[in-house]
């Protein structure tokens, strides 16, 4: 962060600041003339987006923590409080509920991006790794958040998921009771997710820095994934990118308006508007709609695994639920060396890009049958999709990695823009 | 390494390493009993483990019926079997069983079964202790959150659950009053 060589300000404080700390100097160079290549679509907007829903929650979090109580006797009411008496409450909470949904839409498809694009390989792994992990913090901070109400949902939400844990052998009970400080989820649980729910999203602000930080040491992918060649692939960041974000960002924000004002209870479950009942399991227990997927994961593995025919089991249904459930996330940590294919964006690897849209179909599946209850057919296709995930990691990835030839790559970012304002052909 | 190592720093080499090595193992105990504290303040705090023990009077329970009671913050279940019930646990063949335990292991007298309502899978309250609750396909307990099918001895017979619902400690004061914890 040294600046070596750093041309003076005009503006005399700006130049007073800067020559002692280069604050200015350093913000320019990151988001001023950043070079960037000139051929991102919308999809580049969204990495954008999601730091503003960071910023968001955490300013709407830090109000609602001056209305809430977290203690079991209290943290039902105090929500009620915030919706009815605190004024503005309403807003605050609809703004951070709501908040969580699209914060996770755009992470969502910010990783889609990635994922077809070919962003997470050589140069950029860390990078990518680094946003897997992002991704478990988020989903860890929405779950604790998720309890914080201390609704039905919430608290038989924390129940399963807490339980998940004394699927592992030996350590598992004690894990589960260490999680709980006490022997069912119960006011110190509430307690300690409340103090985790704070502190986590300021620990996704250091390690999004830390993500940023690796970008802007190999600069951005683009959609035809070949690498900046010089000046002529690139724009600076400020105003042509600020302005593209900025624009993305709006619509963004208009839809989720949209809901915090017209709809702000569509994406959640009426049972949470129930205090929590340990003595009433709700019928039909269901995550937030983002957890879906890996919640049906869970629940595919409805079958021991061993030695057929005999009394020998190595992982009995409950372990390989979770252990699927963990397994389907941490997997997107060895992406980079499950698919080695030396091209980057799905653009010119047919092959690759009909597999990863059959994933996107499998994991919108996987999401339907979340949602349903454990039976009859839900059953088997949950089971089908969990397979075709996995496979796709490990099977599809590392055979096309050897076997798929790609479309011939543009010689160069610049040629193939130059190129395309001459076809009117519409490229994905 | 610089090139004017010679023999004479070979001594000097070990009691460096030497140094080393108590020094990271006096700093890893040093962490570790920092650490362990701050992690076991998260573990149950002294009024939560002093174990509080639920008194039940079970006199107007009628054959057939079951009621639920709390106890160290969970549903426990106590059923009134029927002579049906308790054959139908009985005529199991405890081999096919996931978790093996005939009735017998499981009660103290067989009309009456105390266990605690939490489904082993991931601690769902199951139904079946209502007249009109789904009972399973096993006439017992059924958990609806990932379908886990519990017998007339509470002992899982299908679906993710691993183990039967447990039986906590309780004992009969009476004939009709049971001590649980
Ligand atoms: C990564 C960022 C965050 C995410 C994804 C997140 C997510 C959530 C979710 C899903 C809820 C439940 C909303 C509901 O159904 O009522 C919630 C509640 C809550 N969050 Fe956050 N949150 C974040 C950051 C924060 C921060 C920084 C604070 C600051 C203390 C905070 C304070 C609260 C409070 C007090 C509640 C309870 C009130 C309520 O339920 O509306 N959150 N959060
Ligand atoms: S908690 Fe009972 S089946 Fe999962």
């Amino acid at each position: 962060m040294a600046s070596g060589n750093r041309t003076p300000f005009k503006n005399p404080v700006v130049e007073w600041v800067d020559s002692r700390l280069p604050l200015f100097t350093l913000m320019n160079k990151e988001y001023g003339v950043f070079p960037t290549p000139k051929n991102f679509n919308y999809f580049w907007n969204f990495g954008a987006i999601a730091m503003f829903m960071l910023v968001t929650m955490i300013v709407t979090g830090i109000v609602l923590a001056m209305n809430y109580a977290a203690h079991t006797a209290h943290a039902f009411d105090s929500v009620e409080r915030i919706m009815r008496d605190v004024n503005f409450g309403w807003l605050i909470r609809y703004i951070h509920m709501n908040g969580a949904s699209f914060f996770f839409i755009a992470v969502y498809i910010h990783i889609f991006r990635g994922m077809y694009y070919g962003s997470y390989k050589q140069p950029r792994e860390l990078l990518w790794m680094l946003g897997v992990l992002i991704f478990l913090l988020m989903m860890a901070t929405a779950f604790m958040g998720y309890v914080l109400p201390w609704g039905q949902m919430s608290y038989w939400g924390a129940t399963v998921i807490t339980n998940l844990f004394s699927a592992f052998p030996v350590v598992g009970e004690s894990i589960v009771q260490l999680l709980w400080g006490g022997f069912s989820v119960d006011n110190p649980t509430l307690n300690r997710f409340f103090a985790l729910h704070y502190l986590l999203p300021f620990v996704i602000v250091g390690v999004v820095f830390l993500h940023v930080w690796a970008l802007h040491v190999t600069g951005s992918n683009n959609p035809l994934g070949i690498d900046v060649k010089g000046p002529q692939d690139t724009l600076p960041f400020h105003p042509y990118y600020t302005m593209k974000d900025t624009f993305g960002l709006v619509v963004f924000i208009a839809i989720y308006a949209l809901f915090i004002f017209f709809m702000p209870n569509q994406l959640g479950h009426p049972d949470n508007y129930t205090p929590a009942n340990p003595l009433v399991t709700p019928p039909h227990i269901v995550p937030e709609w983002y957890f879906l997927p890996y919640y049906a994961m869970l629940r595919a593995i409805t079958f021991d695994i061993g030695i057929p025919f005999t009394d020998i089991v190595f992982i009995p249904a409950k372990l390989g639920g979770v252990l699927t459930m963990f397994g389907s996330i941490l997997l997107w940590f060895v992406l980079p060396w499950l698919d080695t294919h030396p091209v980057r964006s799905a653009r010119f690897r047919p092959q690759f890009r009909i597999a990863l849209w059959v994933l996107v179909a499998a994991f919108i599946l996987l999401g339907v049958v979340g949602g349903k209850p454990p039976e009859g057919i839900w059953v088997i296709l949950g089971q089908i999709g969990t397979l075709y995930y996995f496979a796709f990691f490990l099977v599809i990835l590392p055979l096309l990695s050897r076997k798929e030839k790609a479309l011939p790559l543009p010689p160069s970012i610049h040629e193939a823009v130059l190129q395309q304002k001459k076809s009117v052909g519409v490229q994905a | 390494m610089s090139s004017d190592s010679s023999s004479g720093d070979k001594p000097d080499q070990t009691k460096r390493e030497f140094l080393y090595l108590t020094a990271g193992a006096m700093g890893a105990v040093a962490t570790g009993a920092v650490v362990w504290p701050m992690v076991d303040t998260m573990n149950p705090a002294a009024d939560t483990l002093a174990m509080a023990t639920t008194e039940v009077d079970v006199s107007k329970l009628e054959p057939g019926h079951s009621v639920t009671v709390m106890w160290r913050g969970k549903p426990v279940f106590i059923k009134h079997r029927t002579a049906e019930e308790i054959a139908e646990a009985k005529a199991v063949n405890v081999a096919d069983l996931r978790d093996k335990q005939t009735d017998e292991e499981r009660v103290q007298k067989p009309e009456w079964l105390v266990v605690v309502g939490v489904c082993t899978h991931l601690g769902c309250v199951p139904l079946g202790q209502k007249e009109t609750d789904a009972k399973g396909e096993f006439d017992g307990w059924f958990c609806p959150c990932h379908g886990s099918h519990y017998d007339s001895s509470a002992r899982i017979r299908k679906g993710p659950a691993p183990k039967n619902l447990a039986v906590p400690p309780y004992k009969f004061t009476n004939d009709t009053t049971i001590l649980i914890g």
